[in-house]
C-alpha cells in the first residue's frame, strides 16, 4: 500500500498512530498530581515536537544520505517564517498559501546556498554554510529591518492590508490564522477522571503535515535518487567514474531539505503568527544537528525521536527547580534532602542543556547509531532471549 | 587509427617525471597489456586517461575525441569504465546496489531526479545487475554490505560494476592482485568471454605474466614512465631488453 514494503509500511502507520493519539500518550499523569509537570500533552508543546520532527527529517535528507552537513539549515526555517508572516500580513490569514510561499521561498534561498556552498565538501561546506545562515541572520537583526522588522521581530498589526481577509475583526482585534476558517488555536478539552485531555486543531494541521512529510521522506529513501545519496555518502570517487555527476544530486538533496525547513518554519508562524531572527541564529542550526545526530543519523524514524526528545528535554526538565526537588525527596532526613538537592541542581532548571549534553555525549559514544540504534539493539536481545527459550523447549520436546 | 590515441603525454610530480613523453595506441576490440615494474607510472597513465589527472603536456583522443579538460563523469558517459587498484566500491551499500548504480548511469545519464519510485519497482536494472552478479558467481552474496567482502570479492564486484556499463573501453589496473588462484583463472575465462560475446578493448595492467600473456593481444613495457617496447606476446617473451628491464626481475 502506498508504495511502501511491509517494514515502511508497518513504520509509518506506527508513527500515524502515535502521532493522532499524542494528546493521549504525552499526558500519562493525571492533572494535579505530582508526575502531571512531566505531561508533554498541551498544544503548544506538541506542535513544536512534529514541527521540529519536520525540519529534523528534512536535514536528514541531506546529512543522514549524502553525509553533508550544513550548519545552517536554520536560516531556511527563518525564511519559511518570515515569508509565512509576510503572507498573513498582505493575503489573508489562511495558511495554505502562507506554507506554499514558505517552502517555495525556502527552496530558492537553498538554491542559491547550496549552489555555492556545495563547491566544498566535508568541513569547508559546514563553513560555508554557517556563514551564510549568519550573514542571513545579520541582514534580517539589522540590515533588512524594513521586510523582517529587526530586534523587534514580523508581527501582524491592525493596520495590515491582507487583500483577501479582513485587517480587523468585528470587534477591532488582529485576525486568527486558520484552515478556511478552522482557528488554529481553537482547541477541544477532554476530561476523563482526573485525566485532562487537549485536542488542537492546530496540532492536527502540524501533525497531519509532518506524516506526508514523513511519508514523502520515506518514498525518498527508497527510490534511486535516496540510493545515489547514499552512494555519494559511501565514495563520492566511484559515483563520479562511474558516469554519475555528484553535482546536482547534493545539490537536489540540499534545496528539499531546504523546503522541509521552510515548512517547518512557515508552519512555526501559523501556529504563532511572528517571526524573529533568532531563529535563524546558529544555535538553531546546532540544534537540528543535535536532533538528527541524537535520533540516529540515516534512519527514517531518529531524526523524529531525536526532536522529541530535545524538545521535550527543552520544555520540561527545564521547568524543574529546586522547589519541585524539594517536594520530591521531602522524606529524606533534612541534610541528605539538602544535599541531594544541591548535587541535582546542576542538572534541572536552566541546567537542562547539561543534562542534554551528557546524554548526547553517551549518546555518541556508546550507540553511534543514536536512540534508533539503542532500540535496534534492545529488540535483538529480545529476539535472541526468545530464540535461546525457544531452543530450550525445542530440545525438551524429545524428553518428553 | 585506435580506439584510444595517447600521444607525448607528459606528467611530472613535482621533481618525478612519472610519465615521460608516452605514445601509446590501442586498437578497436584488442586486449591491450601495459606492464612494468612498480613505480613506473602505469597507475598514473591510466589517470590521465579517466580525468582523475591532467598531463602537463600532450593529448588523450578516445574515439576521434579529446578526454582532456573533460569530468571523470564525463569521461565514462563517452565509454571509459575503469576498474581501480584498490578497490573503489560503495561500502556502505549491499552487493547487489552497487551493481545497480552503473545500470542507472547507463540508462539515465549523468543525472535524473527520480525520487519517488522504489527501486523495487525497477525490475530492469534489477534483473540487469542480478544477471551480472550471476556470471561472476557472487549471485549468493548480493544482499551483502560490500564493504565486509573479501579483497578478492571487493576486486570481483568492481569488474561487475564496470562491465554492466558494457563499456567500449575497460581499464583494469591490476584486476587479479589479492584473488586466490582460483579467482584469477575465473578472472581470466570471464575477460575472455567477455571479449568474445561483444565488442570491447579492454587496457589492462598486471604483474601476474600467467594473466598478460593469457588475455593480451598487444603488450607495452613500461619503464620510468617510458615505453620501452610494444609488441605482440610472443615478441615480448622473447626480447631480452624487456627481460632485463621487467621479467628478469620477477622470473
Ligand atoms: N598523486 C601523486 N603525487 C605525487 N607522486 C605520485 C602521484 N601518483 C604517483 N606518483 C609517483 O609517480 C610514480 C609512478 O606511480 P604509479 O602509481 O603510476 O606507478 P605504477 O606503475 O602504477 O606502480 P605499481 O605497480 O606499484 O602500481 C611513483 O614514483 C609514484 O610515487
Ligand atoms: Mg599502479
Amino acid at each position: 500500500m502506498f508504495g511502501l514494503d511491509k517494514k515502511d509500511l508497518t513504520l509509518l502507520l506506527v508513527v500515524a498512530l502515535l502521532t493522532l493519539l499524542a494528546p493521549f500518550i504525552l499526558n500519562p499523569f493525571p492533572t494535579g498530581s505530582g508526575l502531571a509537570q512531566f505531561n508533554a500533552g498541551y498544544p503548544d508543546l506538541m506542535q513544536r515536537f512534529v514541527i521540529f520532527g519536520i525540519f529534523a527529517i528534512g536535514f536528514n535528507i541531506l546529512f543522514g544520505l549524502t553525509g553533508y552537513l550544513s550548519f545552517g539549515h536554520a536560516a531556511f526555517l527563518g525564511v519559511g517564517s518570515y515569508s509565512a508572516v509576510w503572507m498573513f500580513k498582505l493575503l489573508s490569514m489562511n495558511i495554505i498559501p502562507a506554507i506554499v510561499l514558505s517552502v517555495i521561498i525556502a527552496g530558492l534561498f537553498a538554491l542559491v546556498i547550496g549552489y555555492v556552498s556545495l563547491r566544498r565538501s566535508g568541513i569547508y561546506f559546514s563553513i560555508l554554510t554557517l556563514a551564510f545562515a549568519q550573514m542571513s541572520f545579520a541582514l534580517a537583526y539589522s540590515v533588512l529591518t524594513p521586510i523582517t522588522n529587526g530586534e523587534t521581530g514580523l508581527q501582524l498589526t491592525l493596520d495590515d492590508p491582507r487583500i483577501l481577509g479582513a485587517s480587523a475583526t468585528a470587534d477591532g482585534s488582529i485576525p486568527v490564522t486558520n484552515l478556511f476558517g478552522l482557528e488554529m488555536r481553537s482547541a477541544v478539552n477532554m476530561a476523563l477522571g482526573p485525566w485532562n485531555f487537549t485536542f488542537s486543531a492546530g496540532y492536527y494541521v502540524c501533525a497531519v503535515v509532518m506524516l506526508l512529510a514523513f511519508y514523502l521522506a520515506i518514498r525518498i529513501f527508497r527510490s534511486p535518487f535516496g540510493m545515489m545519496l547514499r552512494a555519494i555518502k559511501s565514495n563520492q570517487n566511484r559515483l563520479n567514474y562511474t558516469g554519475l555527476n555528484s553535482r546536482p544530486y547534493t545539490l537536489a538533496a540540499f534545496v528539499i531539505s531546504g523546503m522541509y525547513a521552510g515548512l517547518a518554519g512557515g508552519l512555526m508562524a501559523s501556529m504563532d503568527p511572528l517571526a524573529g531572527a533568532e531563529r535563524m541564529q546558529w544555535t538553531a542550526s546546532g540544534e537540528v544537528v543535535l536532533m538528527t545526530i541524537l535520533g540516529g543519523a540515516g534512519t527514517l524514524i531518529g531524526p523524529v525521536l531525536g526532536a522529541g526528545m530535545i524538545k521535550y528535554f527543552e520544555n520540561i526538565f527545564s521547568k524543574i527547580n529546586d522547589n519541585v526537588l524539594h517536594g520530591w525527596f521531602a522524606w529524606m532526613p533534612d541534610g541528605i534532602e539538602d544535599l541531594t538537592v544541591t548535587l541535582i541542581h546542576p542538572f534541572i532548571g536552566k541546567g537542562w542543556h547539561l543534562t542534554l549534553g551528557i546524554l548526547f555525549m553517551l549518546v555518541v559514544i556508546f550507540l553511534p547509531g543514536g536512540l534508533v540504534e539503542g532500540g535496534q539493539r534492545i529488540m535483538r536481545l529480545f529476539r535472541r532471549r526468545k530464540a535461546t527459550e525457544d531452543d530450550q523447549t525445542k530440545a525438551k520436546q524429545p524428553a518428553e | 587509427m585506435g580506439i584510444l590515441e595517447v600521444k607525448g603525454v607528459n606528467k611530472r610530480f613535482g621533481g618525478l617525471q612519472a610519465l615521460g613523453d608516452v605514445n601509446l595506441s590501442v586498437a578497436e576490440n584488442t586486449v591491450h597489456a601495459i606492464i612494468g615494474p612498480n613505480g613506473a607510472g602505469k597507475s598514473t597513465l591510466l589517470n590521465c586517461l579517466v580525468g582523475k589527472l591532467i598531463p602537463d603536456t600532450g593529448s588523450v583522443m578516445f574515439n576521434g575525441q579529446s578526454v582532456l579538460g573533460r569530468k571523470p563523469f564525463e569521461i565514462n558517459q563517452m565509454g571509459i569504465s575503469r576498474v581501480f587498484q584498490t578497490p573503489e566500491i560503495f561500502g556502505d551499500l549491499t552487493v547487489l546496489e552497487n551493481v545497480m548504480i552503473p545500470c542507472f548511469a547507463k540508462r539515465d545519464g549523468a543525472f535524473r531526479m527520480h525520487a519517488i519510485e522504489g527501486v523495487q519497482n525497477e525490475r530492469q536494472i534489477m534483473e540487469k545487475a542480478l544477471a551480472m552478479l550471476d556470471d561472476l558467481n557472487m549471485a549468493d552474496k548480493r544482499n551483502m554490505h560490500s564493504a565486509s567482502l573479501s579483497r578478492g570479492d571487493k576486486r570481483r564486484l568492481e569488474m561487475a560494476m564496470c562491465l554492466v556499463q558494457e563499456p567500449q573501453l575497460l581499464l583494469l589496473d591490476e584486476p587479479t592482485a589479492g584473488m586466490a588462484r582460483a579467482d584469477t583463472n575465473n578472472t581470466i575465462d570471464l575477460l575472455k568471454e567477455i571479449k568474445e560475446k561483444r565488442d570491447i578493448t579492454m587496457c589492462i595492467i598486471e604483474h601476474d605474466m600467467h594473466v598478460v600473456f593469457s588475455l593480451a593481444d598487444r603488450i607495452t613495457v613500461l619503464a620510468q614512465g617510458t615505453p620501452l617496447v610494444e609488441d605482440s606476446p610472443e615478441n615480448i617473451k622473447g626480447n631480452p631488453k624487456v627481460r632485463e628491464a621487467y621479467l628478469g626481475e620477477t622470473a
